[in-house]
């Protein structure tokens, strides 16, 4: 800080943001954005972290969005901008995803976002996907 | 709704597209962040995971230079196939006591790399044992550092121990066709494992 008055020992502490920056961490508890819960809602959504999320763009309750928190509010947009997933909704929001996996539970819930999930592992793609994937690897 | 992808003909918009996951392994310092960085479309993006089992963090007094923190850091990066088919690759987290994220992030993968140093080969047993035992398909690749005497992939695949057929690459994590290639084998490697366990269980 270069504040001119502190300039003695003895000078008053500036009133701003000496007590933190970047390395105390957040500022607010994470999951104080998901009012304590640690878990996405009743509908019981477990994300996985490549699940791909797409915003809804005819809601049942478009009203509801209103009353939306920042936090979803930012999240909606970042899905309305692209289809994402959630460790990519992680890191643009910079929450963390289990704070991401709550507040995506309630805007499933709502009906604001469609998700897409990942194969599971019993059935991997077929061979013409890798086939594919190799391809496209290689011609990147 | 949640669905998986019905018909993968055509499947291109949002919801339907298809994303597969490799894992990519090693020991701390050995180019993890490296390796995703030099072939992911997207700089590394990094995600937080909050741990909410804190007892987790209890029985861990292996190192005075670990930190005891409440959140871990995983580094990712993104490669798009084609409109409706991306492949994620994630940097496992290097410390032992995040193995239950280990668990999550290998659900459903393709396939992992695990990265090895031949001066240090030891840092990459555990990321091997952990693969073999979960039969997810993995390949080694031997990031190769400058100064470093260089092995043959034979010495490496007998110094490993590994299960015949766990492909052995040699490669610099900083050249992206050479990170291109590691993944190559990867995916090829976990085709020729899923087909041989779908005729396992037919046959």
């Amino acid at each position: 800080m270069n504040d001119t008055h502190g300039d003695g020992p003895g000078g008053p502490p500036a009133p701003d943001s000496r007590w933190y920056d970047a390395e105390a961490g957040p500022l607010v508890r994470p999951y104080a954005m998901t009012g304590g819960r640690t878990r996405p809602g009743p509908g019981g959504e477990r994300f996985d972290l490549i699940a791909l999320v797409v915003a809804d763009d005819d809601p049942p309750n478009p009203d509801e969005e209103a009353v939306l928190g920042p936090e979803h509010r930012d999240l909606l947009a970042l899905c309305r901008a692209e289809t994402r997933s959630v460790a990519e909704l992680s890191a643009d929001a910079d929450l963390p995803v289990g704070v991401v996996r709550v507040l995506l539970g309630d805007l499933l819930e709502s009906g604001f976002l469609r998700v897409s999930r990942p194969v599971p592992p019993a059935q991997l793609p077929d061979a013409r996907i890798l086939r594919e994937v190799i391809d496209g690897l290689r011609a990147l | 709704m949640a669905y998986e992808p019905s018909d993968r003909t055509g499947a291109d918009d949002g919801a339907d597209a298809l994303a597969l996951k490799i894992l990519v392994a090693g020991g701390f310092g050995v180019g993890k962040t490296t390796l995703v960085g030099s072939v992911s479309e997207i700089r590394p993006l990094r995600t937080e995971e909050t741990l909410s089992r804190a007892g987790e963090l209890v029985d861990d007094t292996g190192g005075v230079d670990r930190k005891t923190t409440t959140t871990v850091a995983m580094d990712f990066g993104r490669i798009t196939i084609r409109a409706g088919l991306s492949l994620y690759l994630f940097g496992t987290p290097g410390q032992d006591r995040f193995w239950f994220l280990w668990d999550e992030l290998s659900q459903g993968a393709l396939g992992a790399v695990v990265l090895a140093d031949t001066r240090r080969l030891e840092d990459c047993f555990p990321a091997v044992d952990y693969f073999e035992h979960r039969k997810i398909p993995f390949v080694v690749a031997v990031n190769c550092f400058e100064g470093a005497r260089s092995y043959r992939e034979q010495e490496v695949s007998r110094a490993l121990d590994l299960d015949q057929g766990t492909p052995v690459v040699l490669c610099d994590a900083r050249d992206r066709d050479s990170g291109k290639e590691v993944l190559v084998r990867v995916v090829e490697y976990a085709g020729r494992m899923h087909t041989a366990r779908h005729l396992d269980t037919v046959g």
